[in-house]
């Protein structure tokens, strides 16, 4: 087991003025058996940084270090790691066993230990019974949990985990990321995970790591992100619905954004005048969508209420109040948190 | 495309079955002549049936004790000649487009795309466009009538590289990326990976370049001179004397179908394992 620590990591494809830099310039020290969850959208760089740390994309400029040992310029079976692919990535001829065995066969690893090994992997995934068998007379989420397997027989110091949820329906997706967190309690392992779906990030991390555009906004646990959101960009990233930002709230400093989340407002007798627009009922819950009149351009408001609370009509004057300890301000030109 | 209707259904056989017709007719030719004495053959209708010297004209042509005036090499002895050239040939130009298409695919080194293009270049230039220079270094090297002469000018697939090339591409990323992390190295992900991956390709190339170095004429015209290196296709055109000579033609028949043997042996065989291998693979 090991700690993981990126000081400074740069990412850049190509040379000179044409370089296009996706990474600028990530620190983050990673504790000895923490879970941790790089979160972000599509495009925004979380992927190209596990992929460095796995050692399939070089890095531009900084170090990766996994357990005190500088691993920039080691080969990715050199570093002690193993990694989940999106699609798995299973030899599509070789059976359950082979592919999980592969890598210890590489690394010439005694055949009965191997045998020892798989067995154990699988013993854990409930993969006992598919052994034989190739990856295609599996199904999704059968290969899922090879691909898992392959990880997990080799011991690895760390896991990484490349959206490895993805691939899977709904409902196994939720399974499978209970699972998981339980292989996570079982083997305690340093793992990071890259989503980019927030359900997953929040669930499965201990800390996580919110990206956007090539630069960390914030590095905590989920509580601390969603809570105390460091950025706009994080506020309204985390959170469905996301953070309500207002840009002219009443007594807020000019040049400062207002964010409040939709559960923090509550509908009282007086306070700030919305009229309804649209409502959509969830079950447990029932957002109001609230138009905001005031003098220059309107603003969206959502407002999360109970399902048994009493439903306004659609087009009436709601007010709504926010509660103060939940108010969070950004600065209007860095989106930063005040 | 599945219709039910009779008239269609009939339709479509008879245009098989005349196809058939129009391709076994030939074949059938030859089965009979190879069976009849040679003056039964020259008479004006042929006998379409077959006649009764079918043994000793295939004796003749195994042994080559074959009367007339052409070459009398035994056809055991051809077919040998000719297998190896072909199995050389074949195993050859699998082996070498695997390792150039994986260079071509998975390497990056200076001047790539230009050695891609030189290969691909060489579709458009068959060997009977280079065959006078190629002679010339062949027999300058002491390969005449040697199966080194008879395979090596032959083995450079532009083709195969290229359909490999393609298949390599369609090969995911990822799974390259996971013989990384598994510890394999380049050569050991050719062999555990790659290989096992193109068996379907593999297949294919071997049939069809089995019967491309069977069926070659031209170049082992030119490159072998003895007898006892004649590949079949060869033997055969010299047992067939020019002139006024007779030809034994129901020994040339004889020869020409046990010639016609191997090649579609190796069709019917390695037929299974093509449809094993679309049937199963899966990228």
């Amino acid at each position: 087991m090991a700690s993981i620590t990126l000081k400074n990591v740069v990412k850049r494809y190509g040379a000179g003025k044409t370089a296009n830099q996706v990474i600028h310039g990530v620190n983050a020290s990673i504790a000895d058996g923490e879970f941790i969850v790089i979160v972000g959208p599509s495009g925004c760089g979380k992927s190209t940084l596990l992929r460095m740390v796995a050692g399939l994309e070089e890095v531009s400029e900084g170090e990766v270090s996994i357990g005190n040992r500088i691993v920039n310029d080691l080969e990715p079976s050199e570093r002690d790691i193993a990694m989940v692919f999106q699609n798995y990535a299973l030899y599509p001829h070789m059976s359950v066993f082979e592919n999980m065995a592969y890598g210890l066969k590489i690394a010439k690893v005694p055949l009965d230990e191997i045998k020892t090994r798989v067995d154990k992997a699988a013993k854990i995934l409930e993969l006992g019974p598919y052994l034989l068998r190739k990856p295609r007379e599996l199904s999704g989420g059968q290969r899922q949990r090879v691909a898992m397997g392959r990880a997990i027989v080799r011991q690895p110091q760390v896991f990484l985990f490349d959206e490895p949820l993805s691939n899977l329906d709904a409902k196994l997706r939720a399974h499978t990321r209970l699972e998981i967190q339980k292989l996570h309690r079982e083997l305690g392992i340093t793992s990071l995970f890259v989503t980019h779906d927030q359900v997953e990030a929040m669930t499965l991390a201990q800390r996580m790591i919110v990206m956007n555009a090539g630069v960390m906004e914030q590095f905590g646990t989920p509580e601390e992100v969603y809570t105390r959101p460091a950025s706009t960009f994080v506020a309204s990233f985390i959170g469905s619905p996301p953070m309500n930002l207002l840009k002219n709230a009443p007594d807020a400093k000019p040049g400062t954004i207002t964010g409040i989340r939709p559960e923090h407002l509550d509908i009282t007798p007086t306070g700030w005048a919305l009229r309804v627009d649209a409502l959509e009922m969830l079950g447990a819950e029932r957002l109001v969508y609230g138009r905001w009149l005031h003098g220059d351009g309107d603003e969206l408001v959502i407002i999360r209420t109970d399902e048994a609370q009493a439903v306004p009509a659609l087009g009436a004057t709601i007010h709504v109040t926010p509660r103060a300890d939940r108010l969070h301000g950004f600065d209007a030109a860095t989106g930063k948190r005040l | 495309m599945v219709e039910r209707r009779p008239l269609l259904t009939a339709l479509s056989h008879v245009v098989l079955i005349l196809g058939v017709l129009v391709v076994a007719f030939p074949l059938y030719l030859t089965f009979v002549a190879s069976t009849h004495t040679v003056s039964e053959i020259v008479q004006a209708p042929m006998p379409l049936l077959p006649g009764t010297h079918m043994v000793e004209n295939y004796t003749a042509a195994w042994n080559g004790t074959g009367g007339g005036n052409g070459s009398k090499a035994p056809v055991g002895q051809m077919m040998m000649v000719s297998l190896v050239t072909a199995l050389i040939i074949a195993l050859g130009k699998i082996a070498i487009s695997l390792l150039s298409a994986f260079a071509i695919v998975y390497f990056r080194f200076p001047f790539r795309m230009f050695f891609f293009w030189a290969i691909f270049i060489t579709l458009m230039l068959p060997v009977e466009v280079r065959i006078l220079p190629t002679y010339k270094v062949v027999s300058d090297l002491g390969m005449l009538n040697s199966y080194a002469g008879l395979t090596v000018p032959l083995i450079a697939s532009a083709t195969a590289t290229f359909l490999f090339r393609q298949f390599f591409l369609t090969v995911p990323e990822e799974l390259v990326e996971a013989a990384r992390m598994d510890g394999a190295g380049p050569m050991r992900f050719f062999k555990d990976v790659l290989v096992p991956l193109s068996t379907t390709s593999i297949a294919a190339l071997f049939v069809i370049q089995f019967i491309y170095g069977w069926n070659q004429y031209l170049w082992p015209l030119l490159v072998t001179t003895n007898e006892n290196m004649y590949p079949v296709v060869i033997g055969i055109k010299r047992m067939i004397s020019g002139g006024d000579a007779q030809t034994e033609w129901s020994v040339v028949m004889a020869t020409a179908l046990l010639a016609m043997i191997p090649p579609a042996l190796v069709v019917m065989l390695m037929q299974k394992w093509f449809v094993k291998g679309l049937v199963d693979t899966e990228k």
